[in-house]
């Protein structure tokens, strides 16, 4: 089975009525926007492939990462990257200890302060790590909250609704650093999004649902 | 990186571990000894106490019972001074609801809520004592330029017979409580929407806040005003400290009846318990019938679309005053024993004592220390085993994504509506039977009953009000269930937590009841001391020993505050 993320012939039921159903393979680096009124099961659709589920819900097929199946693995040994339109940085921690928090363990105290120095430098906040996440501006937020991710080194990567939440100059920066690194690491990407920018913006394929 | 194949289902995998075993375990610790000690109660009521070697079953407990001369005076008094004070606090709160919510004089209330709760019963009941008593503070007051009064009048006020200082008492003090959990209901109502829709069609504050908001509040306080009544039925340390005594309300005289060196006696006594149950079962029935009532008489009030904009005038006032009264009542009271712990020489009618000094502190001091240690001993633990099992059990429905059910929510506030009288005595035949005599062990088991509900009740909303994907996030980037809760859910909801456990030390520290009889009459609590000294009418005794006991409860709450405030003084986001 070739690399990249698949949803293979998924579909989420609830009560025995389905609310979702996707069968797509999104390749390394590619981008597949998935768009839709609300209430088509959009959040539900990410929240099988993290593992997140509720148990409300049932569903039949596979999620596939480079491979591997990985529909019954436990949300933490998935190595799924997800974003959401708020940054939900941990309110108890420090920038840096946020960033320590997705920084996959191992390696000395001293390296992995350099690690997450490095990464504030790559997202223009160096001298970051002390600061309280409240007191930073909402574009700043989104780039730890993205940083935080990535040093967990997912294998592929969720947005959900992830840019709705800035202003519009905020929304075309922070798009671009999303792609960028993506493909740059060779990640699939799912994007649930509302807005048709967000998808042009990505250039992937589109898949429209409930309409 | 291998990825774990786990068997295969509908859903993802359900991760509980070892949470899952919390429910059934709290539901043991919380209600296995009300079953067990109605049914060590029930028993001896029919006359089976092998303990004292008798195991014939008989009506002679209850035949004995209705020899006592007592019986109808103190059955009217339990049933009117139980109804009577419910339907005072629920009115004073409706009324405070109706014409204030949102008002400044309101968030004034809320933010004294927090004392008023934590301020133990007895010592309320002995501060109110001390302000209405014929030389108490308010006579002082007012003498001798108003009254004439030169000495203090021989005036029964405090112990009157139809127990109206006791219903004063319990009011005061049940009003922050039906106001906390009015607060609570208050935004799950959308009060503030309903209300502007109320007033846009021209209806006054109050007559607009019963008619569109009042159901909605009541449904969700039911549980709480009926805990109010079985409570306010069957109180004991209230009724000691400001009840008649001549004869006393039912449940005082069992527990002078379980009191009686003479065994046969716990049978009478067993027998009163079962009658004050059954007197609080039908208590809530014919309340339940009110409610009904009430309901009809409402539709049919609100059918007519009276704008009642005149009754403002009236009501408006009244709501504050009732308000003002209890605030008034239990902090004046407060103030009062805290001067007379202090007082000098202090004659009537002084509004002060000549002067003051540390005699009273001296000479009680360091028996008052001892029953600290004890009280912050049983408070300390019962609080951590419950915050350790309703975390677990909050845990447990978290990761079964499955809400507390409206059964569920009976069970939690079970052993507050049974009366206390009714098991607590059978479960210290058990503890006898079990060879636990007194002690610290049977006392904190006894707590835990009453202090798991309320933990329960304190730290419920705000953890399910987290962030769910918060948690989602965290196991994303790696963590597993526990890590999610140690390292994020733990640590960002310190600030309730700490309030929970406030919540919990002064449930405990107010306890009399489970304390004198879980500890067999021999664990020397501040309440139980403080209530000890109800008979003798050393006033600077019981100074002492009040704002020792107030103090106990209270310190936990300004803790509350303060240590998220220092924790967490760099991290804005933590202080929402």
């Amino acid at each position: 089975m070739a690399d990249g993320l698949t949803l293979d012939r998924v579909s989420i039921t609830r009560a025995g009525r389905e609310v979702v159903a996707l069968d797509r393979h999104v390749a390394p680096g590619e981008v597949l926007s998935v768009m839709g009124p609300s209430g088509v099961g959009k959040s539900t659709l990410l929240s099988l492939i993290t593992g997140t589920l509720a148990p409300a819900f049932r569903f039949d097929g596979r999620v596939l990462l480079d491979g591997a199946d990985i529909s019954r693995a436990a949300p933490e040994a998935r190595r799924i990257g997800i974003l959401f339109q708020d940054d939900l940085l941990f309110p108890h921690l420090s920038v840096g200890a946020n960033l320590a928090f997705g920084l996959s363990p191992g390696g000395s105290a001293a390296e992995r302060r350099r690690k997450i120095a490095e990464a504030l430098e790559e997202i223009g906040m160096a001298g970051f790590a002390e600061r309280d996440p409240a007191t930073l501006s909402g574009g700043q937020k989104a780039r730890v909250a993205l940083m935080r991710m990535l040093l967990s080194e997912p294998r592929a990567l969720l947005l959900d609704e992830a840019f709705s939440g800035l202003d519009a100059d905020r929304r075309d920066q922070m798009r671009r650093l999303v792609f960028d690194r993506a493909r740059d690491r060779g990640l699939p990407v799912i994007m649930v999004t509302h807005d048709k920018a967000d998808a042009d913006a990505a250039g992937g394929p589109v898949v429209t649902l409930g309409g | 990186m291998p990825i774990r194949a786990l068997s295969d289902g509908g859903g993802p995998v359900p991760r509980t571990g070892l949470v899952a075993a919390f429910p059934p375990l709290t539901l043991l610790v919380m209600l296995g000894p009300v079953a067990a000690g109605l049914a060590g109660t029930l028993l001896p009521a029919f006359g089976y106490l092998p303990a004292a070697g008798l195991s014939t079953l008989s009506l002679d407990p209850f035949r004995s019972l209705l020899d006592w001369p007592g019986l109808g005076a103190a059955t009217r008094l339990s049933v009117s001074t139980g109804l009577l004070a419910t339907a005072l606090a629920l009115a004073a709160v409706t009324l405070l609801f109706a014409g204030w919510s949102g008002t400044r004089a309101f968030r004034v209330l809320e933010r004294l809520l927090s004392p008023l709760l934590s301020v133990p019963h007895a010592a309320m009941a002995f501060g109110l004592a001390f302000l209405i008593a014929p030389s108490g503070w308010i006579a002082r007051a007012l003498s001798p330029w108003a009254t004439g009064w030169e000495r203090p009048p021989d005036l029964l006020i405090v112990h009157d017979q139809l127990g109206l200082a006791m219903v004063a008492g319990l009011v005061a003090k049940e009003m922050p409580f039906l106001m906390l959990m009015g607060l609570a209901a208050m935004g799950q109502a959308d009060a503030t929407r309903r209300m502007r829709v109320a007033q846009a069609a021209g209806y006054g504050r109050v007559a607009g806040w019963l008619k569109s908001v009042f159901p909605a509040i009541y449904a969700q306080i039911r549980l709480p005003v009926y805990v109010v009544l079985a409570y306010s039925m069957s109180v004991v340390d209230v009724a000691l400290i400001l009840g008649p005594s001549t004869p006393p309300p039912l449940s005082v005289q069992v527990v002078r009846w379980m009191a009686d060196p003479d065994l046969a006696m716990r049978l009478t006594a067993s027998a009163a318990a079962m009658l004050q149950l059954a007197l609080v079962i039908a208590a809530l029935i014919l309340w339940r019938a009110g409610e009904w009532a009430v309901a009809r008489l409402g539709q049919a009030w609100i059918a007519r679309g009276g704008r009642g904009r005149a009754a403002d005038q009236l009501l408006r006032p009244l709501g504050v005053v009732a308000g003002a009264f209890s605030a008034l009542a239990v902090l004046g009271g407060i103030a009062c024993l805290a001067v007379w712990s202090f007082a000098g020489f202090w004659g009537f009618p002084d509004p002060l004592p000549n002067g003051f000094d540390m005699r009273s502190w001296a000479r009680h001091g360091p028996e008052a220390w001892q029953a600290t240690g004890a009280t912050a001993l049983i408070a300390g633990i019962a609080t951590a085993l419950a915050l350790i099992l309703v975390i677990g059990c909050l845990e447990a429905e978290y990761r079964r994504d499955r809400a507390l059910t409206q059964a569920g929510l009976w069970l939690v506030y079970l052993p507050l509506v049974v009366p206390q009288i009714a098991f607590l005595p059978g479960l210290q035949t058990l503890f006898l039977t079990f060879g636990l005599t007194a002690g610290t062990i049977p006392v904190v088991i006894a707590h835990l009953v009453f202090v798991l509900p309320y933990i329960f009740l304190s730290l419920g909303d705000p953890w399910r009000a987290w962030e769910p994907r918060t948690g989602i996030v965290a196991r994303a980037l790696g963590t597993s269930p526990s890590g999610v809760l140690w390292r994020v859910r733990l640590p960002m909801l310190a600030r309730p937590i700490l309030t929970a456990a406030a919540v919990g030390i002064a449930v405990s520290v107010g306890q009399y009841l489970p304390t004198l009889l879980a500890g067999g009459g021999r664990v020397a609590t501040l309440t139980t001391e403080a209530v000890a000294l109800a008979s003798g009418g050393d006033r600077r005794a019981i100074g002492v020993y009040g704002v020792a006991q107030t103090l106990v409860a209270m310190v936990p709450f300004a803790a509350a505050l303060l240590i998220p405030a220092l924790l967490w003084r760099n991290r804005r986001g933590m202080h929402g």
